[in-house]
């Protein structure tokens, strides 16, 4: 019967931290839709989120427009239709890739240190701190973060989306002999506004996931059932926060594209 | 009386921590919360800050159970704190300038002259020149206290809270703090909430001394009838930390 007391325990944990997840994100957006707010504050997350990963994009963007540059050439020809292979990387791009690897690069790189940052003030009793000092925690730590992600999100995509479509025309164009008009001429004709509106819809609902995820990864540390003391602790949560954002993007991905197309 | 905690009531799990704690704070004195580690005495102090919510009793501020306060009136009284936590919670990523200024920031209308002027008054007030530039992690752990001090009486509360404020520093650096909270509070006039297993030492500054143990308060006495009180709790923290020269009149006898 202890097999099934642990069960019943974890699912009971498991609605708890539901629970507690759905609150934060409640506490956020009301936070949200209250101005003023502390430009500074903006500006460093920005540049945290959203400047300091355009490399790591840019990088990324490119190599993956580059091997949709190859593979879409090599499937492509075996049909003739050599002459669609801008089509096939604009709207593998702009409709799924840039999104998706886009907030997996951010959740790696940005998400995964804002759990461990909050993580560490909620173990120190920083967040404590700013409570006993009459300081919103949301308002003042979530805000700044969900704001910068929701500009960032978008921008960062359309750094990718541009990125990979140059990476496809050098692969395409320059080592494979692609005709350069029909390149972008076949993607001018194939790629409509909805593609970009829905790109750039799921890269927004993946700027607030990422936040949200690993935000309230780290402010609930210390309810962890599995212990959220110490380095261990914060090592634990941002792994999951990870994890789960990860997988989270995936599932909204399909459920997004399912409701859009 | 400025807090009252009347039956107050809490369990982590299975494991009860309070178990029906009644104690009153009267206003503009001292008053130490003493007793053994792991007693509860930090659980308690983050219950009159509203930072938990007791299982069962009530924790009043001013008259006004902190556990059914809206969110304004919480803020409201949150204003009246000043917190020195026991690691002193200072944020390491801004400078000991930022730290000191941040609920000036946050919480006043001041300009950056005001601002400025009134974190370097209270920094030098705890002997802290020349380090507002520097951050949290090149400090030493007695400059961190004094900064997290400073902190807290930089908007000059009513109520201070002060969790193990000598945990982890030698007798020079414990007695310097001592030095600085007396000094300060005969400037400012602040109610006082020690929470300390340094006695004797802290025996000096307390109007009134209540020590945890089993979970309740077994007293809240002034130091010299605390030294001389029969509660077998309080003999026996008092025997083991004073000696047995302070034990009561009707023992000696």
């Amino acid at each position: 019967m202890k097999w099934l007391e642990e069960l019943g325990a974890n699912i009971i944990e498991l609605v708890a931290q539901m629970g507690r997840m759905t609150v934060f994100l409640l506490r956020c957006i009301c936070n949200l839709l209250i101005p003023p707010y502390n430009l500074s504050h903006i500006m460093q997350q920005i540049h945290f989120i959203g400047a300091a990963s355009v490399f790591v994009i840019i990088f990324t963007g490119a190599f993956t427009g580059m091997v949709l540059g190859l593979q879409g050439y090599y499937s492509l020809s075996q049909f003739g239709s050599e002459a669609a292979l801008g089509s096939a990387v604009g709207l593998s791009l702009i409709r799924e890739l840039g999104p998706v690897l886009t907030a997996l690069m951010v959740t790696g790189r940005a998400g995964s240190a804002i759990c461990a940052e909050i993580g560490i003030m909620r173990n120190s009793e920083q967040i404590d701190a700013l409570e006993c000092m009459a300081i919103d925690p949301f308002r003042y730590l979530m805000v700044p973060k969900f704001l910068a992600g929701i500009i960032c999100l978008p921008l960062l995509t359309s750094i990718f989306d541009v990125v990979g479509i140059l990476g496809g025309f050098v692969v395409g164009v320059n080592l494979l002999g692609v005709n350069e008009g029909s390149y972008f001429h076949g993607m001018y004709k194939s790629v409509v506004w909805k593609d970009i509106y829905m790109g750039l819809v799921k890269s927004l609902c993946f700027g607030i996931l990422i936040i949200w995820i690993c935000a309230s990864k780290g402010f609930f540390l210390h309810l962890e059932k599995s212990g959220g003391f110490g380095a261990e602790g914060v090592s634990r949560a941002t792994t999951s926060a990870v994890v789960l954002s990860s997988v989270s993007i995936l599932v909204w991905d399909y459920l997004i594209t399912s409701m859009m197309l | 009386m400025i807090i009252r905690l009347e039956g107050v009531e809490k369990s982590f799990g299975t494991q009860k921590v309070l178990n029906g704690i009644d104690l009153s704070i009267p206003e503009g004195r001292t008053t130490v919360i003493v007793g053994a580690s792991g007693q509860g005495k930090s659980v308690l102090i983050k219950h009159m800050l509203g930072l938990l919510r007791a299982d069962c009793g009530r924790v009043l501020v001013n008259g006004l159970d902190i556990a059914a306060m809206n969110k304004k009136q919480l803020k409201e009284t949150r204003t009246k704190f000043g917190v020195l936590f026991q690691g002193a919670a200072l944020f390491d990523s801004i400078t000991v300038f930022d730290n000191v200024a941040l609920p000036l920031r946050e919480r006043t209308h001041m300009t950056k002259i005001q601002i400025r002027k009134k974190v370097l008054e209270k920094l030098s007030l705890l002997d802290l020149d020349g380090v507002d530039q520097k951050y949290p992690a090149q400090l030493s752990g007695g400059m961190k206290k004094r900064v997290g001090l400073a902190r807290a009486l930089v908007l000059e509360p009513r109520i201070v809270f002060l969790d193990e404020p000598t945990t982890g520093l030698d007798v020079k650096r414990s007695q310097e703090i001592y030095r600085l909270f007396h000094r300060t509070q005969a400037q400012f006039g602040y109610t006082a909430v020690i929470v300390s297993h340094d006695a004797p030492k802290i025996f000096k500054l307390a109007d009134y001394i209540a020590l945890i143990a089993d979970k309740k308060i077994q007293g809240c006495l002034s130091p010299e009838d605390f030294q001389l009180s029969d509660n077998p709790y309080i003999k026996a923290f008092v025997e083991e930390t004073m000696g047995s020269i302070y034990i009561s009149g009707t023992d000696r006898s």
